[in-house]
Formats: structure tokens, sequence, C-alpha cells
């Protein structure tokens, strides 16, 4: 009973939030309404008993989107609002109506018996050495998929790296910082990176057998780095360097290097040798881990503004 | 003393959720945005605050109990240090009366 | 005991969601930002509270990250804010 009461506030907020969010005037506000949003589907999520997802909510939907959105939305020129035709809009609402009833169909009429891995990977789960069923189905069932999500996070990066003028390609991101303002900034920064870093690697090392992980974790690490620039303490790296270009590349590489040699060992691509599992996937997980936050901080610095 | 400290944490968590409601009421009511910072952090340290001690003796283990404290000083130095930028914020809007306009 | 905190956790969303009408009445840029301020700190406190009600250890992992990810969402905001009323003022609204 109590529980359905908190529910039914959760989804009445949720779906309050985005209508406002959706028809919100200005950049700002918009930006706000969407951090809210995150929020309340942290909690949603947390209901659900999704912790995985709520954790990732938490960390990637309200945070770290809500900053992206708000230096995009500072980079592009405020222009008066252009109404879309009346046409357009029908169109528009038709299809975004397609898609709910799609998505309500799903949900009312699921397929019998649903398609699940969870019983699969419970049996063989021990195998892996991991105790978190979803980290199992992401590093050993779905290690393909793991992949390309970090490679589609790079690829992002090159894109955000693209907008910069070519007379910037390979300089610094975003505008020169301000001397430091003094006030509370710095001193936030000072105390609050450690703490943040150090829980940011409990979330990755955590993952192995309770909801968390590398995705997760490096927004933690992304999000401290981001928090230091503002607050002046560290520069955004020149973009071209050497070391930078290897520790982004370092999470994919490993991950392709260790899922080749699966193939001459254990007879497959990403199949781990029997008895290695555990300490290959912890390699994996740390070199994504390390790659995964500086791409995702270098996004929030967005594109290079400064010469090399 | 269980009976003990379950009042206790009636209390502490009931006292918390005052808190909560005051701040919204102090956002919803006072007149400008100085004022609305000050009941806006009251919620964040006392009201949290007061929340997490009463959830203290049944956190299980002191590795949960650790967490929920750590928890609660990050919320509490954040809104600290927001507030800080806010109300620098609203000063230099109005450097005079700090915001005195009614809505 | 579960129930009990349920309803805590009820009556912290409740009074937060509430505080939520100032995001939409503004009128500053300042109010929307502290609304949604006491959003995560209720936020956190509902995640608290459903962490002991349901003794699951994982909901407490998730009110640190909402913490720490929030206190950063704040932060970059109000900085984003400085900038914009340093490079010209806000247009109101």
């Amino acid at each position: 009973m109590m529980g359905l009461v908190l529910d039914g506030g959760i989804a009445l907020l949720t779906i309050g939030i985005a209508a406002w969010t959706i028809r919100a005037g200005d950049d700002f506000a918009a930006v706000v309404g969407f951090v809210a949003y995150g929020l309340v589907l942290t909690l949603a999520w947390t209901r659900l008993g999704a912790y995985d997802v709520a954790l990732t909510e938490a960390a990637i939907g309200g945070g770290a989107t809500g900053v992206i959105l708000m230096r995009a939305g500072a980079r592009v020129k405020p222009a008066p609002a252009a109404r879309a035709s009346r046409r357009a809009r029908i169109i528009v609402g038709a299809l975004s109506a397609a898609v709910a009833a799609g998505l309500s169909a799903i949900v009312l009429l699921p397929p019998q018996p649903a398609p699940s891995l969870a019983l699969e990977v419970r049996e063989h789960l021990a195998s892996t050495g991991l105790g978190n069923p979803i980290g199992g189905v992401l590093m050993a069932y779905r290690a393909a998929d793991t992949f390309l999500e970090t490679v589609v996070v790079l690829l992002a990066l090159f894109g955000v790296w693209s907008l910069g003028r070519d007379a910037h390609w390979g300089g610094r991101p975003g505008p020169a910082l301000r001397p430091a303002e003094g006030g509370a900034l710095p001193l936030f920064a000072r105390v609050l990176v450690p703490a943040g870093i150090v829980i940011g690697i409990y979330i990755v090392w955590v993952g192995a057998d309770a909801p968390g992980g590398k995705f997760q974790g490096a927004t933690l690490l992304a999000a401290m780095a981001i928090l230091a620039g503002m607050a002046g303490l560290v520069q955004a790296p020149a973009t071209a360097g050497r070391r930078l270009r290897w520790l982004l590349a370092a999470g994919p590489i490993v991950f392709v290097g260790i899922g080749l040699a699966g193939i001459p060992l254990a007879g497959a691509f990403l199949a781990y040798p029997p008895g290695f599992e555990k300490p290959l996937i912890l390699v994996i997980e740390v070199a994504l881990t390390v790659s995964l936050a500086a791409m995702l901080a270098l996004i929030v610095a967005g594109p290079t503004e400064r010469a090399p | 003393m269980s009976v003990l400290l379950g009042l206790f944490s009636t209390v502490a968590i009931i006292a918390g959720i005052v808190f909560f409601v005051a701040g919204t009421v102090g956002l919803l009511r006072f007149p400008d945005a100085l004022t609305r910072l000050h009941a806006l952090t009251k919620a964040d340290n006392l009201g949290l605050g007061l929340i997490v001690l009463g959830l203290l003796p049944y956190a299980g283990s002191v590795g949960a109990a650790l967490k929920l404290v750590v928890i609660w000083a990050l919320v509490q130095f954040a809104g600290a240090t927001v507030a800080q930028m806010i109300g620098a914020l609203a000063v230099r809007e109005h450097p005079t009366s700090a915001g005195r306009q009614r809505r | 005991m579960a129930d009990a905190l349920t309803l805590a956790a009820i009556a912290v969303l409740a009074a937060v969601a509430l505080g939520l009408v100032r995001v939409l009445r503004g009128p500053s840029r300042l109010d929307r930002m502290m609304a949604v301020q006491l959003l995560g700190s209720g936020g956190v406190a509902v995640l608290a509270l459903l962490a002991v009600a349901n003794g699951t250890e994982a909901i407490l992992d998730v009110a640190l990250t909402l913490a720490l990810l929030a206190a950063f969402a704040s932060v970059a905001l109000a900085r984003a804010l400085g900038e914009i009323r340093k490079d010209g003022g806000e247009t109101g609204r």
C-alpha cells in the first residue's frame, strides 16, 4: 500500500517534470528541468529494483548530461525559436504517438516467456568469478556490445572535436580559464575531488559483485576532472598530446587485444580462457574505466578553442 | 534500550521531515532569493542530517552507517558551496537591497 | 518498520515535489536552481530511507552517486549562471 503511493507519486512527478521541461521557455530552465527529471528517474529505477540502471541514471542522466547540455546551450547562439509549421508538428506528434503505442504494446503484451539471459547467466556466473549477474552479462555474454558502447563514446568525442576550428585542431578544449575567482569553489574542488575519485573507484570495484561498474564509476571520475577544471585547479589537456591519445585508446586496445587472444586460446573472439576469466575481466574493466573517464571528461570540455 | 533507540530514530526522522517541509514552505513563501536560500540550506543540512541520524541505528552494518554519514557530509558540503555561489550571484544582481522585490 | 520508513520517504518526496512549484514559477534562474537543489537533497534522503526500509545496501551506493553528481551539477549550473551574468546579463524569464 505504502509502496503503491510512493510509486504513484514518483510516476506523476516524472511525467509532470518531463512535460514542464518540454515546454520550458529558455535553455537554462530546460536544463534545470532535465536535471530534476534525472533525479526522479533515479528514484523510479530504484523502486523497480534496477539498481544498476538507477546508478547509471544518477551518474549520467542527471549530473553529467545536464552539464553537457548547459555547455552546448552556451555555445549555440540564442536564436529566436523557430516555430515548426503546423504540418511538421502534426507529423512529429503522430510519430511520437506511434513510438509510445509501440512501447506500451511491448510493456502490456510481453512475449511468453520473456526472453532473458538471466537463467543461463546464473548457471554459469560462477565460472566468470563475478557476483553481479549484470556485470556477468556485460562482460561475458554481451562483451561485444560492451566493447561497441565504449567505441561509440570515443566516436562521440571525435564528433565533438570536429566542431572546433581547423586552426585549433589538437589544441586545448574550452575557452582559456578565467583566473580563479576565489570564494568557495576552489576549496570545494580541493576536498570533493579526492573524495569523489575514491567513490568512483569504489563504484567500479563493487560492480563485480553488486550494482555498479565501469560506466558509472568512469562518469564519477570524469565529473571530478571537470570539477577540478571549473575550479581552475587543472587545465584541460591539449587534445594532440600523445599521452592523452594513449589514455583514450588504452581501453578499446586492451579489450580488442584480449578479445583477439581469445580466438587461439579459448576458441572464439572475446572468449576468456578457462581459469583466467576474473583477472582478464578485471584488466579490461580497469582499462575501460580509465579511457571512458577521459572520453567523458573531454566530451564535457567541448571542442578545441585554443590553438595548440 | 531498543525502545529508546526506536523512539530516538522516530523523533529524528520526523524532525528531518519537518525541516524538509519547512525548507519547501520557505522556498515558496519567502520574498527574495537570499531568504529563500536560507530556507533551502536548512532543509539540506538539518533535514537530511536528522534523517541520516535517525537511520544510523538501523543501518545494519558499520559500512552502511559509514556510507550514510559520507552521503550526509557530501550533501552538506555541496549545499554550503552552492549556497555561497548563489548568494554571491544574488548580491551581484541587486547590490543594494540584495534582491528585495516582491513577486 | 519498513512501512513507517516508506511513509517517511513519501513525506519527504511530497515536500520537495511541492518545492518544484518554485521551478515553475521562477521568477529568476537562481530560484529554479534552488528548487532543484532541494529536490536533490530530498531525493538522497528518500534513497537513504528506502535503503534502510528494504535492507538493500546497493541503494546506498545509488544515494552516494546521486549525492556526488547532484553536487557536481549544482556547482556547474551555478558556475554557468555566473558566466551568463558576466557575459551580458540575463534575459529575464
